[in-house]
């Protein structure tokens, strides 16, 4: 079928366009799902900012207020070299914490909220397969989270060393002296390798909050929690043990000890002198059978999402 | 091809039956109206035909299984339920961008340009907009959508009447072209009596009623007897009476016009006043409550 010029009288020929087989434009569903996710909860890419602004102003108040304590503050003395770093690595530390319940707390709401509010029928209207939606709501405490937290983190420590070569020169300290101890270009990478070992090990959590929040009608948090804590207390009662509390530690914190070898003068993590272990932090079989539980989770949580009648 | 054909399509939540052995067929360019009491089964029928739920029997939408194939069935179906469903925390401008973005036969344009007509801002966030606004702006992203089948589930509810009017008008004028089938269940069924090409009607999970709106006006009519012909007009076997004003009206099924013109004033019932007829009295009684 050609086109056919259509000629209207007094009006100029109109070429009418054969109609177009309705070509396929490319499309990115899971990329445009995470933008929907962050759209939807600033608290993720801000929660991490606004604990980075505070620390930052926190310190700036305090080394104004009270000058001396700003050289114990900074960590610059000379009697204790590598303590200058622990306000930095403290810092990393605390950011990565918030970053966890943040993660955490947006799981527990990511499946149930857009049942709540019934817009699951208008993502439902548009061709987002389920597993893309709910890989995309996984995609933001593993990928989109520690992105955030590393980049705060990196600010955060600029805007401290700054603050420090402002002060420093005037207590006759040296700034190169303070860059040296501080190892800030090997700790971002450690700190870059901890986000990523940390969003693996936490994986199974993040996907078994989400699951429990596609299935509880409300108050997936009590549905997540309650159980695990009355477990607790149930073997603490029969069997006088805590193997299930040492469980949850080692899931909320056992990451540290695979990812990382234990560096005898360590308070602070992450210190310069401790030595990464990538090879047997993968070699773990905790790491593999929690990575495999959160692959299951994600299934059964778009399983869920796609059985369960909406609205 | 049909556009939806269904043959004993069933669905059970437990023991509650909420569709009962549905045999539909939707051509190609028809406007539907399904209309039903509360708890009928229409949205369930919806939801099947979207491939929201999983069912029994058999149902093909486009030719596709719409269970097992939803998510290649949803790039050529587009369907609005009523207006709350937006995200109310979304902006206009974040609804454009993601629409365009996973939708391959969405034409961004299209949609900008309806808007143009609402006077709805690109910064204003779904929950500052009133209820008609919300209506216009997933009409605009929806009729920007080219999709063969559109489904409308309550659409124009809570809506004033300016804004429903309004909202026929678009769908009608700017939207279907003959090529394209609606379906739509509404409950303020005078007001598209002109817009549908055919009409079921479904009560406690089973279709009492379909026909294409050219059978009805030859098949239905109503008259409003006069005072002396009430015994006449009842002779003719009516399949509903009411009363109104004083003068009985007697709904006929299949007569004939020039018999029946003889006792009275005799038009085309509105779909309301057949919808009791046929639904009549025991109408949403649960046999199968909705869902």
């Amino acid at each position: 079928m050609s086109p056919a010029p259509v000629v209207l009288p007094g009006e100029p020929a109109v070429e009418v366009p054969e109609a177009a087989p309705a070509a396929a434009r490319a499309t990115r569903p899971l990329y445009w799902s995470v933008r929907r996710e962050l759209w939807e909860n600033r608290s993720v890419h801000l929660a991490p900012l606004a604990v980075a602004v505070f620390l930052a102003v926190a310190l700036a108040v305090h080394g104004a207020t009270m000058p001396s304590h700003l050289p114990g503050m900074l960590g610059t003395d000379p009697a204790q070299p590598g303590s200058a770093s622990a306000l930095y690595r403290g810092m990393a530390v605390l950011m990565m914490a918030i970053a966890f319940v943040t993660g955490a707390v947006y799981c527990m709401d990511a499946l149930g909220g857009e049942r709540r509010d019934r817009s699951i029928l208008f993502w439902k209207s548009l061709p987002v397969s389920d597993h893309a939606t709910v890989l995309a709501k996984a995609a933001v405490p593993l990928v989109v989270l520690p992105l955030v937290t590393l980049a705060a983190l990196v600010a955060l420590h600029l805007v401290l060393f700054l603050l420090s070569s402002a002060v420093l020169p005037a207590q006759g300290r040296s700034v190169a002296a303070l860059w040296g101890e501080l190892h800030l270009l090997s700790l971002w990478p450690t700190l870059a390798y901890a986000l990523a070992a940390a969003a693996l090990w936490h994986a199974p959590i993040y996907a078994f909050l989400l699951l429990v929040s596609g299935w509880a009608r409300r108050t997936a948090a009590l549905w997540a929690l309650l159980p695990v804590l009355a477990l607790g207390v149930l073997e603490k009662l029969t069997m006088d043990t805590l193997h299930l509390a040492a469980w949850v530690t080692h899931a909320l914190i056992g990451w540290y000890g695979a990812a990382f070898a234990p560096y005898a003068r360590e308070r602070t993590p992450f210190h310069p002198l401790t030595p990464l272990t990538p090879g047997s932090f993968l070699a773990t079989p905790w790491l593999w059978i929690g990575l495999a539980l959160a692959v299951a989770f994600v299934l059964m949580a778009a399983r869920l999402r796609r059985y369960r009648a909406p609205g | 091809m049909a556009c939806i054909e269904a043959r004993g399509l069933r669905k059970a939540y437990g023991a509650t039956v909420a569709l009962d052995g549905v045999d539909l067929r939707v051509g190609e360019g028809r406007i539907l109206g399904i209309m039903g009491p509360n708890g009928a089964g229409k949205t369930t029928a919806l939801n099947a035909i979207l491939g929201l739920i999983p069912f029994e029997g058999e149902l093909r939408v486009l030719g596709l299984d719409p269970w097992a194939e939803r998510d290649r069935l949803m790039q050529e179906v587009a369907f609005m339920s009523d207006v709350a469903v937006l995200p109310r925390w979304m902006r206009v401008s974040q609804a454009l961008d993601y629409v365009d973005g996973v939708h391959p036969r969405f034409d961004r344009a299209k949609a900008e340009g309806f808007l143009e007509r609402t006077g709805i801002g690109r910064a204003s966030r779904v929950r500052e907009l009133s209820k008609g606004m919300v209506a216009q702006l997933h009409l605009a992203l929806v009729m920007a959508i080219d999709a063969r089948l559109l489904v409308l589930d309550e659409p124009t509810l809570g809506l004033d009447l300016l804004y429903r009017k309004r909202f026929y008008d678009a769908l009608l004028n700017d939207y279907f072209d003959r090529s394209r089938t609606i379906v739509v269940t509404t409950h303020q069924v005078e007001e598209i009596q002109d817009v549908l090409t055919d009409l079921a009607f479904i009560d406690r999970g089973r279709i009492v009623l379909e026909c294409s709106m050219d059978e009805y006006e030859a098949r239905w009519l109503e008259v409003m007897a006069r005072p002396g012909a009430v015994e006449a007009a009842r002779a003719l076997g009516p399949v509903h009476e009411r009363q109104s004003l004083g003068r009985s009206i007697l709904l006929f099924d299949g007569a004939d016009r020039r018999e029946v013109s003889a006792l009275g004033e005799v038009r085309t019932p509105g779909i309301a006043d057949l919808f009791v007829a046929v639904v009549g009295d025991g109408a949403g009684q649960p046999r199968g409550a909705a869902r």
